[in-house]
């Protein structure tokens, strides 16, 4: 398994390499800025079975074009430096139409490379498309317009943006969208695949690697697409355990919060199990103050920030279905504190 | 004999005449000039679009446009940049040089030329009212369904934008039948299609690509029209209908559209490279068959656009498979061209600058293309930034390159003046430096995660400084395109007279005066190779494959050996262009401007279709006294 950290990378790795071209191509000081940080968005820190998969062929198909690449470029430039008109050059050159045997050479040396990518590509395309193993968990992921909605049928959770997953168990995500296109992407994890209107989409991968990853929509949806993240948290079993006792264990209500909640509208859209709120059209609330981001990942879970978002979310999250309540402060501070206490 | 043209001969220029004579004319060199003109100003605009898109991104949650301002943008710079400058940028060329070089004086269907380019005009007009009604389309160039759906689209964005596509689709599809005659029918006597220069062959296939892709997305325009204007289903899930078939008909013309904007780029290159190197084009038959190869595959890859929509592996297989097989053909063309540069005389000239640059750039773009060929690298890769790095190597290092290189090349040819050489090759290197500071880049954004079309990123992420790199490379970029343009300019202004044949070229329109005359040949010639000119000028070189031991095509006389009568101005081509974009347009105001525009077309046709060709007032060119 790898170590959590990401540190330190392997020259071998493609990004690696790339790096080491761009150091050399773009100057030294930038791209090294470039690896000081720990990109959790990063395509090529792979943290899944699935991620190294796409990995294994990336480097493959890396190493081939960095070749052809150095290769052509090189015949390119020594064309143009050895064969540029010099003054004695009179007359003109030899008048050469072709030849046919170096048509047919790289026409085959090129059919012959590609050989050795397409090979890996199939045997990948169908590896990460088979079925699942029968040890996983099962979740049903459901986009909207601009957030993610969660359930774990079998363990009878339902919740948003944020992902729990234990670690070296397979993830089998049934992929379906309640408005528009989207596409789920956790880059550490693996490939990204679409949420289709009107037809089930899967994406099966097993963490290998306990950490957060963030993720992004990647299929245009709309005004708020860029603020459609969510974060998935890979956990020890045990963690994962307690995570699973702590959703399903009925949030203690404070009668006074809960009365503001119904009584500003929130309830329209929003539901909180074991209350009179059963709206299906926002995210479930039930354990919101579990979760460590709001607005799907824009913000922390903070009293400020989440005051903030009730002041105005239109001005965090543009378009937004969520409509500005015209909240007292008071108000707000004490859904604040009523939500926050959902754990 | 005939005196060889020289640059003391004044013909009254082609290009003097009322705006009237603008409005009406017929003759394929003015067409051509409106096109070219018209796309360089549009990529003006496409490029303040590109500009605004990377002030917002310099910086991590960047607020120089808002969410909606920001899709609008780029959805705008997509389309403006396919349709309003690549498209017509080649049509301009293809416009100016297609009779030039295949010796005939005119088009195939002159007044329909002039209808198509009204046409897209007015297409490209209507696309932008948009922005003047606050309300310009924002769910992307592709504009995939169902976001594009009255319930999630209610405004008119997508409206201007289906329309207008629609309507420059005519004019596509009108142009694409008038070429494919004109290169096939309208060839000079001898020149045989195995004589027909490369970039007319390129040329051929980018129209035969038009005729077969645009039907399919003008079907998936009607689909989404009647989908926003009547109610029907077809991209509505809940209804049965299903928002993946959009995707299939977008991309089934998208691809090859991808071909069709770099075609022409890969024919200019074909020119120019053995016009510097002073030698034929390396394996002429192998670059035309891989044109024609890369035109036929490019029809069965469309679905390498669909690895994340969930496919399944059978399909995932065959589209990557069939992608990676372009690469073949693709690389035989680099190849041939590195092969005509090898032991050459290069003559290093700024359209040398532009083509080199251009061939450098498009490896990129192809090699990257490979990668997200490979289906399972794809679910990465798929719309994060190094799908924007990879496409923009393909269509600014591969097609502005190209198309600009054919823009000096034939500047001379076509203005009759020459372009700066110091300032030409200034703005060649600007522009190189500023592309790759732009675009390199977004290849590591698109490995660090950095997801396509979002308006604003968090801070944090490890993408500032390849960010703000990308936003200086785009003001220097920017600086290059200014340069470009100052020396159209200044060559219109104060630039040095052209030679008939500057460059020592080898093909036919080198063989009368810069700029032609209106009638483009006095003597149509004949053709006995595919460098008749240069066999004329040099004589039988040892290789006869492609020409026989005949002789060359001489330069043309300076005046008309025989009564030449060319086709007479109409205006009808506009009205009925007017007529239909009024007819379209129309559509989202109320059915009287459908009519109004309907009315206009029917009429406009029917005077268009009982004009005769040739009537009093039509230019006719005598032969000059004693010239017989």
């Amino acid at each position: 398994m790898e170590p959590r950290s990401p540190q330190p990378r392997s020259i071998s790795s493609g990004r690696g390499l790339c790096s080491a071209v761009a150091l050399l191509v773009l100057g030294g000081s930038l791209a090294a800025c470039g690896l000081a940080d720990v990109p959790d968005w990063s395509t090529i820190q792979p943290a899944s079975d699935l991620s190294r998969s796409i990995q294994d062929v990336y480097k493959t198909v890396w190493f081939w074009t960095a070749g052809i690449f150095v290769v052509v470029e090189l015949l390119l430039v020594y064309a143009i430096i050895r064969y540029r008109r010099r003054p004695g050059d009179s007359g003109v050159p030899d008048q050469v139409h072709g030849f046919t045997a170096l048509e047919i050479a790289w026409t085959l040396v090129p059919a012959a490379i590609l050989f050795f990518i397409a090979i890996p590509t199939v045997r990948t395309i169908f590896e990460v498309q088979q079925k699942p193993p029968a040890d996983r968990i099962e979740i049903a992921v459901i986009g909207h317009q601009w957030w993610w909605e969660f359930e774990y049928p079998d363990l009878g959770i339902v919740t948003a943006n944020e992902l729990h997953l234990p670690v070296g168990r397979t993830a089998n995500l049934a992929l379906a969208s309640a408005d528009v296109i989207h596409s789920f992407w956790v880059p550490r994890l693996g490939g990204k695949r679409d949420l289709n209107p009107g037809s089930e989409n899967k994406l099966w991968f097993t963490p290998d690697s306990v950490g957060v990853f963030i993720g992004q929509c990647a299929e245009l949806c709309g005004t708020s697409h860029a603020n459609m993240r969510l974060k998935v948290f890979v956990e020890t079993a045990d963690s994962f355990d307690a995570w699973v006792e702590q959703q399903r264990r009925p949030a203690v209500q404070d009668s006074v919060g809960l009365q503001a909640f119904l009584s500003s509208g929130c309830a329209a859209c929003h539901a909180i199990a074991g209350t009179p709120a059963q709206a299906k059209i926002g995210p479930d609330l039930t354990k919101f103050g579990s979760r460590s981001t709001i607005a799907s990942g824009l913000l922390a879970n903070e009293p400020d920030q989440l005051a903030a978002w009730l002041r105005d979310p239109e001005s965090i999250k543009p378009g937004v279905r969520m409509p500005n309540l015209n909240l007292s402060e008071e108000r707000i501070a004490s859904l604040v504190a009523y939500l926050r206490s959902l754990r | 004999m005939n005196a060889a043209p020289t640059d003391t001969v004044q013909h009254e220029s082609i290009y003097s005449g009322s705006i009237a004579s603008w409005l009406t004319t017929v003759d394929h060199k003015r067409i051509g000039v409106m096109y070219g003109a018209t796309a360089l100003l549009y990529f003006i605009v496409g490029g303040v679009e590109a500009l605004i898109i990377r002030l917002q991104l310099a910086a991590p949650e960047g607020a120089v446009v808002g969410a909606d301002a920001y899709n609008q943008l780029f959805t705008m710079h997509g389309t403006t940049m396919v349709f309003l400058v690549l498209m017509p940028l080649a049509a301009a060329m293809f416009n100016f040089l297609i009779p030039l070089m295949v010796g005939a004086r005119d088009v195939a269907f002159p007044r329909l030329n002039a209808f198509s380019f009204w046409t897209w005009f007015f297409g490209a007009i209507l696309l932008n009212l948009a922005f003047f009604v606050n309300q310009a389309p924002d769910a992307g160039w592709f504009g995939y369904a169902n976001l594009t759906s009255k319930q999630y689209n209610p405004g008119l964005g997508i409206d201007f934008w289906v329309l207008s596509l629609q309507i420059m689709g005519i004019a596509s599809i009108a142009s694409g039948v008038n070429f494919t005659v004109t290169a096939l029918n309208m060839r000079a006597p001898g020149m045989s299609l195995m004589r027909m220069p490369l970039f007319v062959w390129m040329a051929l296939i980018v129209q035969i690509l038009m005729l077969l892709a645009f039907p399919a997305i003008t079907v998936g325009l009607i689909f989404l029209l009647f989908d926003r204007f009547f109610d029907t289903n077809f991209y509505v899930a809940a209804a049965g209908g299903t928002p993946v078939l959009w995707q299939h008909l977008f991309w089934i013309f998208g691809h090859p559209e991808v071909y069709i904007l770099i075609l022409p780029s890969f024919g200019i290159v074909s020119e120019i490279l053995p016009t510097f190197s002073r030698k034929p084009l390396f394996g002429a038959p192998f670059v035309i068959f891989s044109g024609i190869l890369i035109g036929f595959l490019g029809f069965g890859v469309w679905s390498h656009h669909m690895f994340t929509t969930g496919l399944g592996p059978i399909a995932d297989t065959a589209f990557s498979l069939g992608t990676m097989l372009i690469a073949i053909p693709t690389g035989v063309k680099i190849f041939n061209w590195i092969g005509t540069l090898w032991g050459g005389h290069i003559v290093m000239r700024t359209p040398l600058y532009f083509a080199v640059g251009m061939v450098a750039l498009f490896i990129v773009g192809g090699l990257s293309g490979i990668m997200h060929a490979s289906a399972p690298i794809d679910l990465q890769q798929h719309d994060s930034y190094f799908v924007v790095a990879h496409l923009h190597y393909v269509f600014f290092g591969g097609t502005v390159f190209g198309l600009l290189a054919g823009v000096c090349y034939w500047w001379p040819k076509v203005t009759g003046r020459m372009l700066g050489e110091g300032l030409g090759k200034l703005s060649f290197w600007v522009m190189f430096l500023g592309m790759n500071l732009t675009f390199f880049p977004m290849h590591f954004l698109g490995l660090d995660g950095m997801a396509r079309r979002i308006y604003t990123y968090p801070a944090g992420a490890g993408w500032e400084q390849w960010n703000l790199m990308a936003t200086v490379g785009a003001f220097v970029l920017t600086l290059g395109v200014l340069l470009f343009y100052v020396n159209l300019v200044r060559s219109l202004r104060s630039g040095e007279a052209a030679t008939p044949d500057p460059w020592d070229g080898a093909t036919l329109e080198w063989s009368m005066s810069s700029p032609p005359p209106e009638y483009n040949f006095a003597v149509i010639p004949t053709v006995n190779s595919a460098r008749p000119l240069w066999l004329h000028k040099y004589g039988p070189t040892r290789d006869i494959s492609t020409h026989t031991r005949e002789d060359g095509t001489p330069p043309q006389p300076d005046h008309p050996v025989e009564r030449i009568e060319l086709p007479s101005p109409s205006h009808w081509p506009l009205v009925a262009a007017a007529g239909l974009t009024l007819a379209g347009g129309g559509t989202m105001v109320g059915l009287l401007p459908v009519l109004a525009g309907v009315a206009v077309l029917v009429v406009a046709v029917y005077w268009w279709a009982f004009q005769p060709l040739e009537r009093p007032g039509n230019p006719i060119f005598e032969p000059a006294r004693g010239t017989e």
